[in-house]
């Protein structure tokens, strides 16, 4: 049988969330854009969005990565709830990267939850997307070990 | 491999929502998945009432999705939603923002929305949507709605598998009819007019139900007379008269084994999209592979037609080979 | 007709700029070349190397500017502007709980700031309870929490309102923070002739930028216009609406399309309003507008001198108002936000002084200067006395006050002035043919501006075409820096918890009867179409929550779902 796989045939998936409460969309629509510039799936889940919705979106897209954006400062707690929810639907595979308004203490809370990197504002596009790419690559490849 | 995913098969059927969307991602390419799952798959099922809705962007078939969504749930049905989306056809990238117009309750395990991108990929579309569509019929979902944009080869192909095509309009498109006039759209059993809060929609509605009399709009059926629904989506309005027209049209197919022909014909494309597919690899591989003896001398001694034959043969048996 | 430079000067001029090109010019390109191509403004506007006369030949003075405090008020709205009163100092801030921000704002009037500005949390800004799901982890951050009435008496605890005005930041549940405000201040005392204020009030720009939207737009519209016509009639003192361009402009969009949004906006509210049957010179006066302050320095001086200008033509000739209150254009600042880096963060409050001095020459009524901290968090009281006292030494020290729209006359300033008009003007006329900024909005069209701007931005900068300084150009390894940075310290959970307490209290201990009733009259009230403000101050003053108030509203009007725009 002929191996039919290949990345174009299916591109990595990223979800983009807004979590919480915050309505600034900026940074998440303009790196939406730019990793389906670079050739990625981007399911873009809106504002407003709970963990739950976000868990739920990433398990039923079979999402290779969640970037979270947040900037109303709620981000320990609504990312805390959002790696449990992953666990819970048996996602925890599923890598999570964060943007936003962190502070520095904040960004090592957040990676010992299991955050995998914290992107504070003015972070470059390229290394956001060739990180997320990286991050893809290797939750493929882990994958298909099962 | 293979027995993973046999387990996640096994996991999938018993409601595990990781194991479905990692399943359907299986799916994607069906000849990843082993023979035995697809054969099971195909044997599980047939039950499901596949419901198509394409149409103008912008007319609101997201919402009336999720409308109709909540009202399946309301009734204890099961609902899978299958959303595609173009993709740039330069990066091969796309936004799938469709779901996040149809608010998908979280805490509700009876639902399932999974984007899908065309991937630029001819054929490839049209067979993951499909592979998905008996996925989710095998694992026991009552309805399962495909989302498509309206025009092109992939969505003729995926909208001929379904039982049901609804295309959904709006007024104030200038010529209503001619709008409609493109690929699947011309062809649906039940035509909605939505924001119908709207000015025109009075007009809209009168000229839209003056076509379909005519037969000028809607798919040729001599027995069944093309519905059109007045909606306002946004608004809640008209989406039971929408559930209810669906409704008849399902009671429709279920005489005269009407429905189980659709499934026929769906099964009928499978074969088609995967038999191309196949031999498409096989052509791809056996270009490679001949890519240095097809010189000028090679044209001039052996003739085009013959090395295209040649050609033809390694790719179909580069394709059967295990 | 009056045109300030003579056509024989101008063409000596002209000739002398040619042979400058032709002559001196290329030697020094040779020398030296130019930093880059082509330099432009952040809305991508060219800049030349230099302007003369001849930019703006046939510049007629009276027309164009005319003098400070007489039409079109180019020059400032006042005839004597800050000789008479200085700009006010409004430093926006609210954190936690109300008896934190209660501290926080007498702290900063005792360091001078001569208006109060309030900021909410989200749960607040989006009508929700602390104790509602939604709120969970929200509650005290971004602002201050307020879902009862209790809690606007505890902020002004020991602040006279009927002594200063305050700035509400509050857009879907304007109605009811404004009916807190004005029940608190009746307890105080004051009458309702001497609450002054702001409410923001500005749904088009939610569904543009700010996105704390509640209501689709139609209802979120006549919610709006409904206090607007309620305080006109009540509260003579009080901004009803502050039409806002500062969200749109952080959310990505030019300058230009920041002066044309936020004017089309306006354009819309005044038909809304008079289509009410209101009159415009009864409403008018009490329109108040919102800008960014951006680091582009001059562009944002002619942006707001072009506003100025525009809206008076508008308010006059599009709309015949009568009274010179009406053709003002009076707006508060703020300066730009998403310039702010969070790499080497010091450098911010030389950013936020330049923004303020821009904002100053452009004639603002009313500023807020932002915190260095603001990439982080909620500004420390270090940080916001930092930025409160930019705003003094620009007043009392750097003499920029002591004289009227100084830059007047600058060939470059004038020309700007009127590039940004122009460009402005093209935009509102390409809305108007959409049928005005309410269907712009359902259309979608200012939201795809604003994304593609934002797009082009962060490409721009990625591509080494806009600069950054520690962002993209001299960057340092940062976490030290940041590290250093001392941010301002609060217990979220115990604030969650003091707030949920609170409001679980007051549902206990008010008249359950009257409660009922006032939230059933305000629901039918609502389904009649009538005007909702007096029944949201019935409930108010009948110990009703913002959440429940809110609740109320959602039942007859819907939830606003965006639909993608990227």
């Amino acid at each position: 049988m002929l191996s039919l796989r290949s990345t174009k045939e299916r591109p990595y998936k990223v979800i983009v969330a807004k979590l919480g409460l915050d309505g600034h969309d900026r940074g998440a629509k303009v790196i939406a854009r730019a990793l389906k510039d670079a050739g990625f799936e981007v399911v873009y889940t809106g504002i407003r969005q709970s963990p739950e919705q976000v868990a739920r979106a990433a398990v039923e897209e079979d999402a290779d990565v969640i970037g979270v954006s947040i900037l109303s400062g709620a981000h320990i707690h609504h990312v805390k709830a959002l790696i449990e929810k992953l666990r819970e639907l048996g996602a925890e595979d599923i890598p999570v990267v964060v943007g936003g308004t962190i502070p520095v203490v904040d960004v090592e809370e957040l990676k010992k939850m299991g955050v995998r990197a914290v992107f504070l504002p003015g972070e470059s596009l390229r290394k956001i997307i060739d990180l997320v790419r990286r991050l893809a690559e290797e939750k493929r490849s882990t994958g298909a070990k099962g | 491999m293979s027995s993973d995913l046999r387990t996640l098969f096994s996991e999938a059927l018993s409601g595990n929502l990781r194991a479905i969307g990692r399943l359907l991602t299986a799916l994607e390419n069906p000849y990843e998945v082993p023979p035995e799952v697809f054969d099971e798959i195909m044997a599980r099922a047939g039950r499901a009432h596949v419901i198509g809705v394409t149409g103008i962007p912008g007319a609101g078939k997201s919402t009336i999705i999720s409308r109709l969504v909540r009202e399946y749930r309301r009734q204890g049905l099961r609902v899978a939603v299958i959303a595609i989306d173009p993709s740039s056809p330069l990066s091969g990238g796309a936004l799938l923002g469709d779901r996040l117009r149809m608010q998908e309750d979280s805490k509700d395990s009876g639902t399932f929305i999974r984007s899908v991108s065309t991937r630029g990929l001819k054929g490839g579309l049209s067979l993951a949507a499909l592979a998905m569509v008996e996925a989710f019929d095998a694992l026991g979902y009552d309805k399962v709605i495909v989302e498509t944009v309206g025009v092109g080869q992939a969505e003729v192909d995926v909208m001929s598998a379904v039982h049901t095509v609804v295309v959904v309009t709006m007024p104030g498109m200038g010529d209503e009819i001619q709008a409609l006039k493109a690929g699947v759209m011309e062809i649906g059993d039940i035509y909605v007019l939505n924001k119908s809060d709207l000015p025109d929609a009075q007009k809209a509605y009168e000229y839209l139900s003056f076509a379909l009399d005519k037969g000028e709009l809607g798919a040729q059926d001599s027995q069944w007379r093309p519905r059109l629904v007045r909606t306002s989506a946004v608004m809640g309005q008209g989406v039971s008269d929408l559930v209810n027209a669906i409704e008849e049209h399902r009671d429709y197919l279920l005489k005269d084994s009407k429905f189980t022909a659709k499934l026929a014909s769906r099964r009928i494309t499978l074969v088609r999209l995967m038999a191309e597919r196949l031999l498409a690899k096989g052509v791809e591989e056996a270009m490679s592979r001949l890519e240095g003896r097809i010189t000028e001398n090679a044209l001039k001694s052996k003739g085009l037609l013959d090395i295209v034959r040649d050609l033809a043969k390694e790719a179909c048996s580069g394709a059967l080979s295990p | 007709m009056g045109e300030l430079f003579k056509d024989d000067e101008v063409k000596k001029i002209e000739e002398a700029v040619k042979r400058w090109e032709q002559e001196t010019l290329p030697q020094w390109l040779q020398r030296i070349p130019e930093r880059q191509e082509e330099f432009t403004t952040l809305s991508d506007i060219p800049v030349k190397r230099v302007y003369t006369p001849s930019d703006i030949k046939g510049f007629d003075y009276m027309k164009r500017l005319g003098m400070p405090g007489e039409y079109p008020f180019t020059r400032g709205i006042h005839a004597t502007m800050y000789r008479a009163r200085l700009w006010t100092m409004r430093m926006f801030s609210g954190y936690g709980g109300p008896e934190e921000t209660n501290r926080r704002l007498k702290f900063l009037i005792e360091h001078g700031e001569t208006g109060l500005s309030l900021a909410f949390d989200y749960p607040t800004l989006v009508g929700v309870d602390p104790d509602d799901p939604m709120a969970e982890g929200e509650v005290g951050i971004v602002g201050v929490s307020v879902p009862t009435v209790v809690d606007m008496e505890v902020i002004f605890d020991g602040i006279d309102m009927g002594k200063v005005t305050t700035n509400m930041t509050i857009n879907p549940p304007a109605p009811v923070l404004l009916s807190f405000y004005v029940a608190v201040a009746e307890k105080q005392g004051v009458p309702y002739s001497q609450i002054g204020g702001t409410t923001q009030n500005d749904p088009l720009k939610e569904f543009i930028a700010q996105k704390s939207y509640v209501f689709p737009p139609e209802p979120a519209v006549k919610v709006a216009m409904d206090l607007i016509e309620w305080s006109v009639k009540n509260l003579p003192q009080w901004n009803p609406i502050s039409i806002s361009g500062y969200h749109i402009r952080e959310a990505g969009s030019t300058a230009v399309q920041e002066l044309a949004f936020t004017l089309a906006d306006g354009i819309e509210y005044v038909r809304q309003l008079k289509a009410r049957g209101l009159d415009v010179d009864e409403f008018a006066p009490r329109l108040s507008f919102f800008f960014d302050a951006h680091i582009n320095f001059f562009e944002e001086i002619a942006k707001f001198r072009a506003a100025r200008r525009m809206w008076a033509k508008i308010m006059r000739e599009w709309f015949g108002a009568k009274r010179p209150r009406s053709w003002w254009l009076r707006f508060h600042t703020q300066t730009a936000g998403v310039s702010l880096t969070a790499q080497q963060p010091w450098n911010n409050i030389v950013r936020t002084a330049i923004e303020a001095l821009a904002a100053v020459l452009g004639g603002t009524q009313s500023l807020h200067t932002n915190s260095f901290d603001e990439p982080f968090r909620v500004p420390s009281e270090f940080a916001a006395k930092i930025a409160l006292r930019t705003q003094q030494i620009i007043a009392y020290e750097t003499g920029v006050a002591d004289t009227i729209d100084p830059l007047a006359g600058s060939y470059y300033v004038e020309w700007l002035t009127d590039e940004i008009e122009e460009r402005a003007w093209k935009y509102i006329d390409k809305i108007e043919q959409m049928g005005g900024m309410l269907e712009a909005v359902k259309k979608g069209f200012p939201q795809r501006e604003v994304a593609d701007a934002a797009y082009k931005f962060q490409k721009d900068v990625e591509e080494g075409r806009k600069f950054i300084v520690g962002v993209n150009i001299f960057t340092e390894n940062e976490v030290e820096d940041i590290r250093k940075v001392p941010l301002l310290e609060f217990d979220q959970g115990e604030i969650e918890r003091r707030q949920k307490q609170r409001v679980a209290q007051i549902r206990a201990s008010r008249d359950a009867e009257r409660w009922k009733r006032s939230l059933d009259e305000l629901r039918k009230a609502a389904e009649r179409g009538d005007n909702i403000m007096p029944y949201v101050l019935q409930a108010v003053k009948a110990y009703a929550t913002l959440g429940e108030i809110m609740g109320t509203l959602k039942e007859v009007y819907g939830v606003y779902v965006e639909p993608p725009i990227y």
